[in-house]
Order: structure tokens, then C-alpha cells, then sequence
């Protein structure tokens, strides 16, 4: 069966609605469970704020980190991984290992936990 | 009126707030329950000070004191992550300490401070935060000092410190000393941190001179502190030895009309002395350890110059070489333009003329000011009067401050003079 992958974007909220998408959890936790039982759902997740994140980006064999989710440009989603990792620096050297990295970004963001 | 005990209790604020609030991350493992619970045990080291007299160790009283406030508040704010782990933690340390007395453990307490250096300079945090939280985790500054000294509103610095605690926290950036390998890299962009912090406050401009200047003190409290914590490492000495070869000039930057003075021209009996022999005998510990970098070689630099009796008697011959030393390290177009003039004062204008040529060849140095600023006083020197006026003409059109505008315009005035 082919696989998709769901890109899920909406605006970051200040703490007074965080309020109200909390109240929307039972929806979702209903519709992982659904999908879950159909045999569907592959993985999901929910990620930290963008905040948190780290764009790396290999140029001249050297890396160059940038502090914030990736930027709006031309360039597009091309794939994933998700990684176990201690900690941010054992992260960012994998991603700097992507060939990718030389030409593109690679964006490191937590997994909210 | 004096008051011994607040005076005890601002001196160990001062002095340990670095060493026990990078003690207290570690313990907990959690930037701002630390950093409240270190404030909360300052607040309370009045009150308790005056009852019992001030203890014997300030900081090993803080570090307690602390660490009971921290207790407390994981028992009381049940939205703390992992609170359960953390109280437990605590409570086990606590109950230890008063067996093994770990406090004194000097090393330990070092290596807390080296982890925390390097987290608050961790190239994952843009280089505002990692100078922002440097200052308030390892110099204890306010926000609201650390927003003076950055010339933008407390709100703004607030958010940028809270920022940057959360992605530690949310991103997982370790609190550790970098393995070997990546310890070069690291280390360098700790000392870039701490050069930044000093120039912001060298660079101050008059009406904000006061506050900013405290920048510079905090810088070289800084780099003390890594020649104490990493003292086989030869830039980091050189470091500091530049920092204080430039602060012992400070005063004599500016005159009594607030103006700025060249090097040329400052009244070297203003310099001050302690700070030049605290550089020079940095830079002899950087020079012992043979391995020359950039800011052991700009101290180097520096150093020449505070040395000479008078601007006549500078060793141009030397300062030339050490930029070329310099640039063969890292080229840039700044250590080509001042290695150009060190040789026109050595070898003459015209050997320093060969040497920008290239530079004046350089489209994106068109419009770089101080390079035809340079070239005019070179012309000027080698005697083609044309050539100077002309260069002063297109320096003052690039000049974007009146007070270096007014200066080229008096040396073109003068040129014409003749």
C-alpha cells in the first residue's frame, strides 16, 4: 500500500488559546484511535514549538546552525527522519550528515514529550 | 549608611552566583527552577544573614539554601515536568552533602562552570541569546541591565532570555563541557561571546558610555574566569590580554568634549598602568604556550603599541609583521588595510601603497570607507598631493559619522594648505 505522509500547519497560540486546542484533545485522540485500528496510522506526533528548533545546513564542508525553524523559500519538504537521540548535539551531527544538508536545510525539532 | 551584611550579601551575589547557579543546573537539570530557586535563596540571605550572623562560606550557604528552595517549589507546583525524578534527586543529594561536605570540592565546582559556559554559548542559540544569557547565567546581570547595556527595551530582553531558556530545555542542548574533537570549534565561539560583550561596551558611543562601559568589566570578569578554568588553552589568554590592553586605554578615548582620540594623539599618561601590566603578563602566558592564534596575535598588536613611549617610537617594523602573521591566519580585508599602513609607517608610504593596491582593485571594497581614508594618508605621505586630495574626498563621502567626517575634512583643508 502506498504511504502518505500528513503535514499538519496552523499558527502558533499565545497561552489563552492554548486553553481552547486543548479542549479539542478527545477529537484527536479519537481519530488517532481510529486510525490506529484501522491499521492505518504508521507513526505521529506532536512537535515542539518552532522555537525550539535548529536549521543546519552543510556549505564549503562547513556546517552552519542557525537558530529557528527553517525559513520560507522556494525550497520544499523533500523527507524525514525521526531520530532517538541524548541530546540536541547528537542530533544535529546526524543531520549534518545528510547529503542533503550541502544543498537544502535540514530543520531539528523536538518531539514535544 | 554601612551595612555589613547587605554588603555580604551583594559580594557573594557578585562573586558566586555564576558558580552556584551552574552548580544548581546541573543538580536539577533545569535552567529556570534553578535560576528562581539561586534568586529566591539570595532574597532570603538578608534576613537569615542578620539573625545568624554571615556564614563562613557564602556560596556553599547559597547552594544550599537553594536547593531547599527548589525542593520546596517541586513540592508545591505540580506542573513541573518530571517532578517526581527531580524531587527525588534533590532530596538524595541533600541528604549526602550533609555526610561528604562536597561542597568544597573546587574542581567540581569548576566543571559546573565550564558546563554552563558552554551552554549558554551553544551555536544552536543565535548569538543575541547566547550574549544575553551568557551575562545573566555567568555574570549575574539583571535583564533589566543586560537591556540597558543592549540598547533595547526590558520586555524585549525578557522575552529573548526566556526564549532561550525554553529551547535549552524544549531542544535538549546539553549541559556539558564539549567532547575533545568538537572543543576547538566550541571554545572559539565561546571567546567570540565574550569579545563581542567587551567591543559593545568598547564601542559605546558618549550619552550611553556609563552603563555600556560596565560591558567591558564584565567581559574581562569573564575571561578571567575561562584563563582559570581552561588555562592551557593559549587564545583564551589572549584574550584576555587583549581586552585589557584595550580597556587600559578607555579613558583616554575620549576628550573632555566627548570626542574621540586616535591612538596618535591620546594623553598616554591616562592609560592605565595596572591594566596594561595585568595584559602584558597574559600575554606572556599565551606567547609560553606556543601555539599564536588570532587574539594572542591582535594582542601582540596592542601591546606594541601601549608599549612605546610616544606614537614616534612605534615598532611599526614588528606590528607589520605580526599582521601579516595575522592575515595568514584569517584573511580579511581589515587585516590587509591596517598590515598596509604598519608597513608605510615601517617601510615607507609607497611599500605601503604596493600593499593596497589590490584592496583598491577590490569592487566590493568600493565603498569600504576606512580603505580610502588609509589610501589618502599614504598619498599623502608619499607626496601626491592630487592622488590624497582625492581619496580624502571620496573617504569623507562614505563617512557616515560627523565626527570622522569633520576630522578627513581638516587633514583635506590642511593638504591644500601647503
Amino acid at each position: 500500500m502506498p504511504r502518505y505522509m500528513l503535514l499538519l500547519y496552523a499558527d502558533e497560540v499565545d497561552p489563552a488559546e492554548t486553553a481552547e486546542r486543548m479542549a479539542e484533545m478527545p477529537v484527536w485522540d479519537e481519530l488517532t484511535d481510529s486510525l490506529r485500528e484501522a491499521g492505518l496510522l504508521v507513526a505521529n506526533g506532536r512537535l515542539a514549538p518552532a522555537g525550539s528548533a535548529t536549521t543546519v545546513r552543510v556549505r564549503q564542508g562547513e556546517a552552519e546552525l542557525t537558530d529557528g525553524p527553517f525559513a520560507v523559500t522556494k525550497e520544499i519538504l523533500g523527507g524525514y527522519y525521526v531520530l532517538e537521540c541524548a541530546d540536541l548535539d547528537e542530533a544535529l551531527r546526524h543531520a549534518q550528515r545528510m547529503p542533503l544538508a550541502r544543498y537544502g536545510s535540514v530543520e531539528v525539532r523536538p518531539i514535544a514529550g | 549608611m554601612a551595612d555589613p551584611v547587605a554588603d555580604a550579601v551583594a559580594r557573594a551575589f557578585r562573586d558566586e552566583w555564576g558558580a552556584v547557579l551552574a552548580t544548581l543546573i546541573r543538580q536539577m537539570g533545569d535552567f529556570q527552577l534553578a535560576e528562581d530557586a539561586v534568586q529566591d535563596a539570595f532574597a532570603g540571605a538578608v534576613t537569615a544573614w542578620r539573625r545568624d550572623g554571615v556564614p563562613s562560606s557564602p556560596g556553599a550557604w547559597i547552594t544550599v539554601a537553594a536547593r531547599r528552595r527548589a525542593i520546596d517549589r517541586l513540592r508545591r507546583d505540580r506542573s513541573i515536568l518530571d517532578r517526581a525524578e527531580r524531587l527525588g534527586e534533590l532530596l538524595r543529594i541533600d541528604a549526602q552533602e550533609e555526610e561528604d561536605d562536597v561542597l568544597t570540592d573546587e574542581t567540581a565546582i569548576a566543571d559546573d562552570r565550564l558546563r554552563l559556559i558552554f551552554t549558554c554559548c551553544h551555536p544552536a542559540l543565535d548569538m543575541p541569546a547566547r550574549v544575553a544569557l551568557t551575562l545573566r547565567a555567568l555574570g549575574g546581570l539583571t535583564t533589566g541591565e543586560i537591556a540597558r547595556a543592549f540598547l533595547v527595551s526590558e520586555p524585549t530582553m525578557g522575552k529573548r532570555i526566556v526564549r532561550a531558556k525554553r529551547k535549552i530545555a524544549d531542544a535538549h542542548i546539553p549541559y556539558r563541557v564539549p567532547a575533545d574533537e568538537e572543543l576547538p570549534d566550541r571554545l572559539r565561539g565561546v571567546l567570540r561571546v565574550v569579545y563581542l560583550v567587551f567591543n559593545e561596551g568598547y564601542a559605546a558611543s558618549e550619552g550611553d558610555r556609563l552603563v555600556r562601559g560596565e560591558l567591558c568589566s564584565e567581559a574581562i570578569r569573564l575571561g578571567r574566569l575561562l584563563c582559570t578554568l581552561m588555562p592551557d588553552d593559549s587564545e583564551v589568554w589572549g584574550l584576555l590580554s587583549l581586552m585589557l590592553l584595550h580597556d587600559a586605554r578607555r579613558s583616554a578615548r575620549v576628550d573632555a568634549e566627548g570626542r574621540y582620540v586616535t591612538l596618535d594623539e591620546q594623553d598616554r599618561s591616562l592609560w592605565d598602568q595596572t591594566k596594561i601590566a595585568d595584559g602584558l603578563q597574559a600575554l606572556a602566558r599565551a606567547v609560553r604556550l606556543r601555539r599564536p592564534g588570532e587574539y594572542q596575535l591582535q594582542a601582540a598588536i596592542t601591546a606594541l603599541h601601549v608599549q612605546a613611549p610616544d606614537a614616534d617610537s612605534t615598532d611599526w617594523a614588528q606590528i607589520a609583521e605580526l599582521y601579516g602573521a595575522l592575515a595568514a591566519l584569517n584573511p580579511s580585508a581589515v587585516v590587509e588595510l591596517n598590515r598596509a599602513t604598519a608597513v608605510g609607517f615601517a617601510h615607507g608610504a609607497q611599500a605601503g601603497l604596493e600593499l593596497l593596491g589590490a584592496l583598491l582593485e577590490d569592487p566590493t571594497l568600493e565603498r569600504y570607507q576606512p580603505l580610502h581614508a588609509a589610501h589618502a594618508e599614504l598619498l599623502r605621505r608619499a607626496g601626491d598631493v592630487e592622488g590624497a586630495a582625492g581619496a580624502y574626498e571620496r573617504a569623507i563621502a562614505l563617512s557616515a559619522n560627523a565626527v570622522e567626517r569633520d576630522e578627513l575634512q581638516r587633514r583635506l583643508r590642511a593638504l591644500r594648505k601647503r
